[in-house]
């Protein structure tokens, strides 16, 4: 299953607008999205979220064809088939570890929170270190501690693409690689496609790809 | 649903203090008006069923009020008494016959109350153990002051001395229990009956002793005067009337000038009540005649022009509660801005975000609604009891 990128138009009302003539990912693939403030990377994760709605264009995940689903279909997909990490992490502070992980699952059409699903929450914080604070108040966690529980809560579903937008913006220099090298592992072992926003280029060796957001506007004539 | 239910809960858990202290606020505010109408109709039901069963009574001159409320309560903060010789004076009108009331004395904290057998048929009244007093120092017990000594027939009342500090004073009588009374959902409930003579003896008018004219009683005789005989301190007297001693106890003086609180007049029919009506508002000025539903009509009048006060009070209490409660509300809200921004972006949709924003304030007002009504019924239950003791304490 790969994401396709069909000559996508994007425009704010203030003037932007962001034209994406062609980007595809492979499944496994770990792309960087980089470029100067503004350049609308993460306008550009959440065209692919449905967040955002184009206003020209198609996204293609897999066969589906993401842009021509309604605004409930793209939003019940993103639940299920989409991962998300924020550069905030977006944890709810009355849930501890555990609950958090599982919030995405809770709100999924569809999906019951089985013992199974569970102990497949419990394996993959264990994986990222965090076996042991399973039931912590988020609160009680450190930054890096929880930008790992974000992606925990990303990856709980088994999607095929995790769009992460800074997902190092808050942590210290040996979180930032550290984090990212296991989220990059995590990806590519199980063939989920990663598109990631960053501005740390020393963490750019470790993506398969990077795309620079500047060159996809001089590709298409557009200003960003 | 049940997931959506169990992130509410979790959001509940971790703001417990916060919810807990709103919910008790307007647990308050909605419970306090109905705990007050509440009690306040209970009482005036209450209040004006017994006056209307004691239209009129009879005291001496003093409050309308402490003597109606003496009479129907057996409460009274004042001890005006009136002279038995009244009964037959109202007996002799020819207009009424009359039960005699005497409710100075106290066992515990249950009166006693001195009258004539006739009390109990008068009320209605229906034993549910053994019979009515009959002899001088028996008593039949109300039933909560069974309940709560648990004690029944064949068991004893004490009377309380009026001052402990009194050493010289009357000895406590104890009186044999011969009848409890079944629940009346009144005063009578919480009342110790005795022959009007009882207590007289508990206030020691009437006494029994060892018989002075015997042989073996020369040590407690202090001088002889003709055929009197006065004894000497060691002289023992009886603090139980039993059947050997009965026929000792005996009154000094005319039991015409024994003092009593009150009397009932049990009229033959209304001509017979508006006589003797008129016969004691226009010519007796040593006595006063008091009709009891006008008095607790009265009572009520204040009771109720206070409750509507205190209901203003709460109303507004309740406005400012209301106003804070909603401020409370729009500032969690607003707190929660980036929750619901992050279960956007997430893919919750609008509904499960309106559900999950709006379970704290279903949650605090379900409650409030629950806590409140259960309160009430506790009201219901139990608070005329507590209103009976604020206010007629």
């Amino acid at each position: 299953m790969s994401l396709q990128l069909h000559n996508l138009r994007f425009s704010y009302g203030s003037g932007f607008e962001l034209h994406v003539p062609e980007l595809v990912i492979q499944p496994g693939e770990s792309i960087a999205l980089v470029g100067p403030s503004g350049s609308g990377k993460t306008t550009l994760l959440n065209l692919v979220a449905g967040i955002l709605r184009p206003d020209q264009g198609t996204i293609l995940l897999g066969d589906q064809c993401l842009t021509d689903l309604s605004s409930r279909s793209w939003r019940q997909l993103r639940l299920g088939s989409i991962g998300m990490i924020f550069q905030s992490f977006e944890l709810l502070e009355y849930l501890d570890l555990r609950d958090n992980v599982l919030l995405q699952a809770r709100l999924a059409p569809g999906i019951a929170v089985t013992d199974k699903l569970v102990q497949r929450a419990l394996a993959i914080t264990s994986e990222l270190g965090l076996g042991d604070k399973w039931r912590r108040p988020i609160t009680a966690l450190s930054q890096g501690e929880r930008q790992r529980v974000a992606a925990c809560r990303a990856l709980l579903l088994d999607p095929p693409l995790v769009l992460a937008d800074e997902p190092t913006g808050n942590l210290d220099p040996d979180n930032k690689q550290a984090v990212l090298d296991h989220l990059i592992d995590l990806c590519s072992r199980d063939q989920r496609m990663l598109l990631t926003v960053t501005h740390d280029h020393s963490l750019l060796p470790a993506f398969d790809r990077v795309v620079d957001m500047a060159e996809l506007a001089a590709q298409s004539g557009t200003v960003a | 649903m049940t997931d959506l239910f169990y992130i509410s809960l979790q959001y509940i858990r971790h703001h417990r203090v916060k919810l807990a202290v709103l919910t008790l606020a307007i647990t308050l505010v909605g419970w306090l008006p109905l705990a007050i109408q509440s009690m306040v109709d209970q009482t005036a039901e209450q209040l004006l069923g017994r006056a209307n069963s004691t239209p009129l009574v009879i005291g001496a001159p003093g409050s309308p009020l402490e003597l109606s409320l003496g009479s129907l309560y057996f409460r009274s903060r004042t001890q005006s008494t009136l002279p038995y010789g009244e009964l037959s004076a109202l007996q002799a009108t020819g207009y009424a016959r009359g039960i005699p009331l005497y409710y100075r004395f106290r066992a515990r904290d249950y009166p006693i109350v001195g009258t004539s057998p006739d009390y109990l048929p008068y009320r209605g009244l229906r034993l549910s153990q053994g019979r009515n007093f009959a002899l001088l120092g028996e008593a039949v017990i109300g039933a909560n002051v069974a309940r709560e000594l648990d004690i029944g027939v064949g068991d004893h009342v004490i009377s309380s001395p009026e001052s402990v500090f009194d050493l010289a004073g009357v000895y406590p009588l104890q009186m044999p229990v011969v009848g409890v009374l079944s629940p009346a959902l009144g005063p009578d409930d919480d009342a110790i009956f005795v022959d009007l003579k009882t207590s007289w003896v508990i206030q020691g008018l009437g006494h029994g002793h060892q018989e002075l004219n015997r042989r073996e009683a020369v040590g407690q005789i202090l001088k002889r005067e003709g055929n009197n005989i006065v004894a000497n301190a060691s002289l023992r007297q009886f603090n139980k009337i039993t059947p050997d001693n009965l026929d000792s106890f005996h009154f000094h003086g005319d039991n015409a000038d024994n003092p009593i609180s009150a009397i009932i007049p049990v009229t033959r029919d209304e001509k017979s009540a508006a006589l003797m009506l008129g016969h004691y508002l226009e010519e007796r000025d040593d006595v006063q005649i008091v009709r009891s539903q006008r008095v607790v009509s009265e009572l009520l009048d204040t009771v109720f022009t206070v409750r509507d006060y205190v209901v203003v009070g709460i109303a507004l209490v309740a406005v400012a509660t209301g106003t804070v409660a909603i401020l409370v509300f729009y500032l969690s809200l607003r707190l929660r801005r980036g929750e619901r921004f992050t279960l956007a972006r997430i893919g919750a949709s609008r509904l499960q975000i309106v559900t999950l924003m709006a379970t704290e304030v279903v949650f605090v007002l379900s409650l409030s609604l629950v806590l409140s009504l259960l309160l009430t019924l506790l009201t219901q239950q139990f608070g005329l009891s507590l209103m009976h003791q604020l206010l007629l304490s």
